[in-house]
């Protein structure tokens, strides 16, 4: 009665098993590295491809979604490098630039300028050879998440960011990803640490070609006492693009995180984030707008987890959709017990363009303390009618008077980008989104 | 602020042992032999002397029943329940199932439910000129002793009487809707008291007919190591209305025992019926020890157009509560309500909420819990609102607070919201806070103890709820309240 019932392999999963056994002798890190990589594919294989039973991807059907396993990316092709180079996303926008093409670091097409004071930037690989085992299995994420796990199994390529104690560099760092070519899967990871009283921006954009990608990144963020960041993402992969994306962030005592977030690619796409204070007084600003049409699958999953004093958490997503899109936000705030004086506030509204559009949603509150305030608000609708009148009445034509509106409900999230000449790209992509929308 | 003040000198008179109803009736009682099998099922069947249709449907749910498992999902932790070490049928002896007077009851099951303020002499009740008339059907472990008002009901046309009289004498209508809201596959618990369910109430309003009083049912778990498995179905006509009150309580006792109800409410065109619930089973001692497990679905079909079903809940017993009860709203311009107080003290865990399916045109649902954890227990909300492609201006509303009252409890809130047409309007806000600070210094500046500021806060924290309860309960409400709160304080 209660033997788990293992369905059979799907394609999927048979083919990231041979994918895994070719790959994992010359996955970098040595023997330490391997060992982990065992263990992580392991939860995935033991598991299979997490489906709708289970509750973590209930509206996120991995095992549907993906039906094939794409090959591992080779080394870009000349032909690719020189694609990847017209395609660069944020091109205006000055920052260190460091360019991914297929997953693998892109030395000509980054900024090989030496980074300013109190930054370091390596290969993935330096932190593979002197700690793997912490450099793959990384505190603050569930490292059995079946997304976390296919990263930590294929990784071979990313970057390792180090911010020292006090620095505050001036540009930020901005990790652009190209897919381009022959359809294919590609991993990435970057880690970046920032010590105290530091601070950084970091920006993190991805695009790629028509051809059904599979991308699966993991960005870890560890902020000592004092640490500031700011995240900022451009998710703009090809319409084919499956795209699997995890932010871990530890946040120290008094450290402060801002991230915003925009995505507009992928036929499925799911952005997951794992907060965890494990200092007192730290604040978190986590923000996020999906635009999504056609049949497209968008996901936000987000677990913030407060076990220390006196920490502030804020999460506004939001979300636009049209065709037949589906969107799905799951949201969860952790208050452990002895967390007290927790401030959580989450926000996730969906806007539903088309009849046929669908949104989900999953506020969850879990709270063991008693001294806190929390409290989380959903909804979902369409364009208010009034407003459109107000606008028609005005002479201004129904597609524009839509645009303005949807112009205004993301505003509120992307106009949180400080810098201004990325704040005026991410606009300008929404806009770009819109006006083909109409 | 007298209903404070009331709630307050209740509290205050309440000695050492905080649940009132705990006593247990000596009482003869004739039992089904201790386990689950055809056999238990083929017993009850023939006690309630039920036609073979019945007994199969039974048996077919007991067959589906031993391929299913537990649910685990909700945020409750028991150890495992061994269904083959229960008595799933008990009846005081000399109670045989069918029509009698009161005069037929044995005094001592009278004397039992005086003792529980419930009244089952229908004279009395008719010399209080004031009093509201309320008619009863009062379940006794797996029997209903009583039905009060039945005659004057019936020149009404309702039907109201126990399960098991609807089954012999009302087979068509029986028949007819029994399993059509919740079927017997529908869950592992609904599935066990589908096979084994032994009395519970049953209502027919017909056409147009505007039930002339309150219905109740009583519910009384006696017996050592029973479970009891009620059954309620209400059938509201087109045009009719019903109002239908329940309570319950248990004796206190060191071990756990089970209760597993299955309620179907169908609502035709033009109906309404409003469904309330002072749930007050034991809820076990401080350290957890004993108290009731509620398993309960109970599921309301809102199967004709402007129909309505609104459930209103006071959750304040049971060790463990698992309970959604939910609203499908089928036919268009129906309306679904939930108002739910659910209040968790000691080592009680609630997992409750609702699910508000909209299926047809313009539905509307609004869903109003307030759920307050006090002591080391856990409070959790769960619900669901769906709307379907074709439920175009669906329209939600849901707002759910949790108060935390010490820091060793903890307050979930879990909802679900999915909508899959663009008419659809859904609102969900949600809130967890403790009585704050400020709040309680305002009101003990002005000369409030500690006691009657937590006494006064709670009350404006619920109000919204209680407002939704028929009056007779919505008193006895506020009393169980400041009950289940006791302690709690400081």
């Amino acid at each position: 009665m209660n033997a788990e019932v293992r369905p059979i392999r799907t394609a999927a999963e048979s083919a990231l098993a041979e994918l895994f056994a070719s790959a994992r002798e010359d996955a970098p890190g040595g023997e330490a590295a391997r060992r982990v990589r065992d263990d992580a594919f392991a939860a995935v294989a033991s598991r299979g491809l997490p489906n709708k039973r289970v509750e973590d991807w209930k509206y996120t059907d991995l095992r549907a979604l993906m039906r094939e396993a794409r090959p591992l990316a080779d080394a870009p092709t000349a032909e690719e490098m020189a694609a990847a180079r017209a395609m660069l996303p944020l091109a205006g926008f000055d920052a260190q630039r460091i360019v991914f093409v297929n997953g693998r670091l892109a030395a000509d097409l980054s900024d090989v300028a030496g980074p300013e004071d109190g930054v370091s930037i390596a290969p993935l690989a330096v932190a593979l050879a002197s700690d793997a085992a912490s450099a793959l299995a990384l505190k603050g994420v569930p490292n059995d998440n079946a997304a976390v796990a296919l990263n930590t199994a294929f990784v071979a390529d990313g970057l390792v960011v180090a911010v020292t104690d006090g620095a505050k560099p001036g540009r930020p760092i901005h990790v652009a990803n190209v897919q381009t070519g022959d359809a294919h899967a590609s991993y990435g990871r970057v880690l970046v640490s920032v010590g105290k009283e530091a601070s950084v921006t970091l920006v993190e954009s991805h695009v790629g070609d028509a051809s059904p990608h599979q991308t699966n990144t993991l960005v870890g963020l560890d902020l000592a006492d004092g640490a500031e960041a700011t995240l900022v993402k451009l998710q703009d992969e090809g319409l084919g693009s499956l795209h699997l994306a995890t932010l871990g962030a530890r946040l120290g005592a008094k450290a402060r995180l801002r991230t915003v977030a925009l995505a507009v690619g992928g036929v499925a796409a799911r952005q997951q984030i794992f907060l965890d204070f494990c200092g007192d007084k730290a604040t978190a600003d986590v923000t996020g707008v999906t635009l999504a049409g056609g049949r497209r699958h968008l996901d936000t999953t987000l677990v913030v987890d407060h076990t220390t004093l006196n920490c502030a958490s804020r999460e506004l997503f939001k979300s636009a959709l049209d065709g037949e899109a589906r969107s799905v936000f799951q949201g969860k705030i952790v208050v452990r017990p002895g967390a007290q004086k927790t401030d959580g506030k989450m926000m996730a509204q969906a806007l539903l363009l088309s009849e046929t559009a669908e949104a989900n949603a999953k506020p969850e509150l879990e709270i063991f303390a008693d001294d806190v305030v929390c409290g989380h608000g959903a909804t979902v609708g369409a364009l208010d009618e009034d407003l459109l009148f107000y606008l028609k009445a005005r002479g201004i034509p129904q597609a524009e008077a839509e645009s303005l509106l949807v112009q205004a409900f993301v505003g509120e999230v992307l106009e949180g980008i400080e810098n201004e000449s990325l704040r005026e790209a991410l606009t300008a992509r929404a806009d770009r989104w819109l006006a083909e929308r109409s | 602020m007298p209903a404070v003040q009331e709630t307050v000198a209740r509290v205050r008179a309440i000695d050492v042992d905080q649940y009132k109803y705990g006593f247990v009736t000596e009482i003869e009682s004739d039992r089904a032999e201790k386990g689950l099998s055809e056999d238990t099922v083929r017993f009850i069947s023939m006690k309630k002397g039920e036609p073979d249709w019945m007994l199969d449907w039974r048996l077919e749910a007991y067959r589906r029943w031993r391929t299913m498992t537990e649910p685990t999902w909700a945020r409750v932790d028991y150890p495992a329940i061994d269904y083959d070490d229960l008595y799933y049928y008990s009846a005081p002896k000399g109670t045989k199932s069918g029509p009698q007077t009161l005069a037929d009851v044995d005094p001592e099951l009278l004397r039992t439910y005086e003792k529980l303020g419930i009244p089952l002499q229908e004279q009395e009740i008719l010399a209080g000129v004031e009093q509201r008339r309320v008619a009863v059907d009062a379940v006794f472990d797996s029997v209903s002793v009583a039905t009060t008002f039945k005659e004057e009901l019936a020149k009404a046309g309702v039907i109201f009487c126990p399960i098991s009289e609807a089954i012999r004498e009302h087979p068509e209508l029986v028949r007819k809707y029994l399993g059509s809201v919740v079927p017997t596959s529908d869950n592992f618990f609904a599935t066990l008291n589908s096979a084994v369910f032994s009395d519970g109430s049953f209502v027919y309003v017909p056409k147009g007919v505007r039930c002339p009083m309150e219905l109740s049912t009583y519910f009384r778990i006696n017996e050592k190591n029973t479970g009891q498995f009620e059954r309620t179905l209400i059938i509201a006509d087109e045009g009719s209305y019903v109002s239908y009150l329940e309570g319950c309580t248990a004796p206190m006792r060191d071990e756990n025992q089970l209760h597993a109800a299955v309620v179907e409410l169908v609502a035709l065109d033009d109906a309404e019926i409003k469904y309330s619930t002072v749930q007050n089973w034991y809820p076990g001692d401080s350290e957890g020890r004993g108290g009731i497990y509620n398993f309960v679905t109970k599921r309301g079909d809102c199967r004709g157009r402007n129909s309505k079903i609104s459930w209103t809940q006071v959750e304040t017993g049971s060790a463990i509560t698992w309970k959604y009860p939910s609203c499908i709203l089928r036919g268009d311009n129906s309306r679904g309500e939930f108002y739910s107080i659910a209040i968790s003290n000691g080592r009680q865990q609630v997992d409750s909420g609702t699910k508000m399916i909209h299926l047809g045109k313009n539905t509307t649902s609004k869903i109003i819990s307030k759920g307050i954890s006090a002591g080391y227990s856990n409070n959790t909300y769960r619900g669901l609102v769906s709307a379907h492609r074709r439920a175009s201006n669906a329209r939600n509303f849901t707002n759910c607070d949790s108060l935390l009252i010490g820091n060793h409890c903890g307050a979930h809130t879990v909802p679900y919201l999915e909508a899959k047409t663009s008419t659809a309007v859904f609102e969900h806000e949600a809130t967890t806070s403790k009585i704050s600070e400020d709040q309680m210094f305002y009101c003990q500046q002005r000369g409030l103890s500690e006691e009657e500021a937590v006494a006064l806060i709670v009350n404006g924290f619920v109000k919204d709820v209680l407002q939704q309860l028929p009056m007779e309960f919505a008193v006895e409400a506020q009393k169980l309240i400041s009950i289940s709160l006791e302690g709690s304080v400081g």
